[in-house]
């Protein structure tokens, strides 16, 4: 058993503090209210200033807390920030993978479409931008599940809908297709929205590991995975080197 | 050993990239470092050439080492830059006389003034299509040797080299003091007011007029043609293209043919449409420009409007106002309201470019309300950029027997749905996004990689080109020309509000 972490104890008294008054504080108020060293102390505010819960204002530099904290429940990265930072990797996947790539996020129990790269083979084919899919028949919906993005409660109790004979209707199936997600990094659907589709997705980390959304390819079965029915490995590769570049980007460390 | 890529320099106002691209015209490596900005007086604006030749002796190195390169495997290096920005050198020293001086800057503009008084718009517009205009290179030459003690002199007598970024950074790559290359190419040039826009020479009278000296003058070479082997940094690639980024992003969107109309959006937003081997001459705002000119084929030309104010607008949104946190965002404060509410921002923050050329307008905000929220402005900002394509899209119609039948776009703006959508929405044309984002690089690429035989044609190259996003008209028509009417009565409003000092 591990002891509680002293530095985030001082960090939830740091925030207590600040919500406790409507005055802005100083970081020697914060210090000698606490009890803590000046270097301590605005350690942890540069790192709660980092992540948004605190605010330092620009002319006197006092403390208050950060707005970011108000909105804790709704997810923080704005989806059209989202997709413009995803763009270039989006373009290099659909490229190097020949395939058409999506970005979605969770929204009310379904996931928004936020970004479309077409299949570039120069057919004719439409964005599907502002499209909602099912969180449990999708590639994209299974990694939002599996990492916490989107809660996975309300489906194991609901009536799930089989859009094919493979898509997973039971609970209990389910949980062990988003434990084996968790455990692979990525996630597949093999014709689980449609006959003859197939796609396969992977998270996309912000600060802290957050995921934040997911990136997929997809298209007919027979060129997203193998003669077995497996995604190919080297698509898989590509995916979650887009899928990291993208995480770096946002700022996840390790990823 | 085999050569596998094509490097490309963008040498662009606020960094130099090298990109190395495959056959398949995809991006392999990037590399990219920024310069400094200097704004020592206002409407001035300058960049340390030293500082970018660094840059690129940096980038370069890096963009191979990335991927495991060396220069062996390069079949060829091309060079896109930025316009119109005026580099003055030593030739023997090879050291700058002073700072370049950056296409932004408005220093000319007395000067400018005076030229469209004596002798007038014709005088220049018959010789080298362009009206006298604070963004061309020649008035510049003029102001340095207004202001710089013995400059001119030193120029007559064949000391000074004048060179627009891509000349500058060919003669060092070429061996600078020791027989470095002086050459500059056809789009670069015609960028000059120097040049005779027919024959693609430079023009004695204009010269003569500027008092620009032949001597200081690179040599005009073909956009894309061997020009010879690098001697450092690359030593031994042959360098075979260079262009303005501008043309570079047109030849990387693949806009070979006649009718073929490319947008970039960025900071501004620049749209060109290709107009084949004819010389056009605007009669409705637009700049002719040489597109590019392949080797010993004809040139081909286009037609430009340039728009000052696109994404700047939203960084001002972002900056100034303080109502988004990232531009990105503007898109989501625009849709939490279903259209622009009657308010219209006209952003004339220093004047009109294409098609007005009005000096005198300001930015507008109108038709205000007690009903209008921040995501009315939003929309608004979004649209402006929408109404101004519009505007260039009509004169280039006007101007060309060709109607734009579709538009590609590039640049950081297309990641905004809502804007590309309204882009097809007022236009009326599909509006198309390319697989590759970075056109301008691609672009003198494709020019290098041509020129040294690494892809066979421009049919090949066109078979490079996908799709990446469309967007498809969906306004009502009547709606559209209302919206239409609305946006012109605001830019009449933005017009005139700064008064001549001479006239007060």
């Amino acid at each position: 058993m591990v002891g509680p972490v002293q530095s985030i104890e001082r960090a939830a008294a740091i925030l207590r503090l600040l919500a406790a008054g409507p005055r802005r504080l100083a970081l020697g108020e914060v210090a000698s209210s606490l009890g803590l060293a000046k270097g301590t102390a605005h350690g942890i505010l540069r790192t709660l200033q980092h992540v948004d819960f605190v605010e330092q204002d620009a002319t006197t530099g006092k403390y208050q807390l950060g707005a970011a904290l108000l909105h804790l429940g709704t997810s923080y990265l704005d989806v059209n920030e989202l997709r413009s930072r995803s763009l270039n990797w989006a373009d290099a996947l659909a490229a190097r993978s020949g395939e058409a790539v999506r970005l979605g996020t969770p929204l009310e129990g379904k996931v928004l479409i936020v970004h479309h790269v077409f299949r570039p083979d120069d057919t004719f084919q439409t964005l599907d931008v502002g499209a909602l899919l099912p969180l449990h028949a999708s590639s994209l919906g299974k990694v939002l599940l599996a990492f916490g993005a989107a809660p996975v409660e309300p489906l194991l109790t609901a009536e799930l809908e089989a859009y094919t004979r493979h898509t997973l209707v039971l609970p209990e199936d389910l949980n062990r297709a988003l434990g084996e997600i968790r455990e692979l990094g990525w996630g597949a659907e093999t014709q689980e929205m449609s006959m003859g589709d197939a796609g396969i997705a992977a998270p996309i980390r912000a600060h802290g590991g957050l995921v934040v959304g997911a990136i997929g390819v997809s298209g007919p079965m027979e060129r997203i995975c193998d003669t077995k029915g497996r995604p190919q490995p080297p698509l898989i590769t590509l995916l979650r080197e887009a899928a990291r570049a993208i995480s770096r980007d946002l700022g996840a460390a390790r990823w | 050993m085999v050569a596998r890529y094509v490097m490309s320099i963008d040498q662009g106002t606020t960094s130099t990239r090298c990109i190395l691209f495959d056959h398949r015209g995809r991006l392999v490596s990037v590399a990219q470092r920024e310069h400094r900005q200097y704004f020592p007086r206002p409407g001035w604006v300058e960049h340390d050439a030293v500082e970018i030749w660094r840059n690129l002796q940096r980038v370069v190195p890096e963009a191979l080492s990335d991927v495991g390169m060396d220069a062996r495997q390069i079949a060829a290096v091309g060079i896109a830059n930025q316009r119109e920005t005026t580099v003055l050198w030593d030739r023997r020293t090879g050291t700058p006389l002073g700072r370049a001086i950056v296409w932004q800057d408005t220093r000319t503009a007395e000067l400018v003034d005076d030229l469209r008084n004596r002798p007038g718009d014709e005088f220049f517009l018959e010789r080298c299509c362009l009206p006298p205009s604070t963004y061309f290179s020649a008035p510049r030459i003029r102001w340095l040797f207004d202001h710089v003690d013995g400059l001119e002199q030193r120029a007559r007598d064949g000391e000074v080299l004048f060179g627009t970024m891509e000349s500058w950074l060919i003669w060092n790559l070429t061996g600078g003091t020791d027989g470095g290359l002086h050459i500059t190419d056809a789009t670069n040039a015609s960028r000059t007011m120097l040049i005779d826009m027919r024959t693609l020479a430079w023009d004695a009278e204009l010269m003569e007029f500027f008092g620009v000296p032949r001597q200081m003058l690179p040599e005009i070479r073909p956009s894309a043609e061997d020009y010879g082997e690098a001697r450092s940094l690359l030593p031994g690639v042959r360098i075979t293209a260079a262009l303005g980024d501008q043309q570079a992003a047109l030849f990387g969107q693949t806009c070979f043919s006649p009718g073929a109309a490319k947008c970039t959006y960025g900071t501004g937003s620049f749209l060109l449409m290709n107009t084949g081997t004819d010389v056009v001459r605007s009669r409705h705002g637009l700049l002719t420009t040489v597109a590019y000119k392949i080797a010993d084929q004809p040139a081909v030309y286009a037609l430009e409007g340039p728009i000052a104010v696109t994404g700047s607008l939203v960084q001002w949104f972002r900056d100034r106002l303080g109502l988004i946190n990232s531009a990105p965002e503007i898109e989501t404060l625009a849709r939490t309201v279903e259209d622009n509410g009657g308010c219209y921002i006209v952003p004339a923050f220093s004047g009109l470019f294409a098609p007005h050329w009005r000096s005198d307008a300001r930015g507008v905000i109108v038709g205000l309300t007690s009903y209008i929220t921040a995501g009315h402005l939003a929309r608004a900002v979004l649209e402006a950029t929408g109404w101004q394509t519009r505007e260039v899209v009509d004169a280039m119609n006007a101007d060309s027997a060709l109607a734009l039948t579709q538009l590609k776009v590039d640049g950081g703006m297309t990641s905004d749905n809502l804007l590309m959508q309204f882009l097809a929405d007022v236009l009326d044309v599909p509006v198309v996004r390319p697989l590759v984002a970075e056109t301008v690089s691609l672009g003198a690429a494709y020019a290098a990689g041509l020129a040294a035989g690494y892809w066979p044609d421009l049919e090949v190259l066109r078979h490079n080109w996908h799709r990446a996003a469309q967007w498809l008209p969906a306004m009502d028509p009547e709606r559209r020309e209302q919206e239409y009417d609305n946006w012109k009565r605001a830019v009449e409003r933005s017009l005139g509000w700064i008064q001549s000092p001479r006239r007060s």
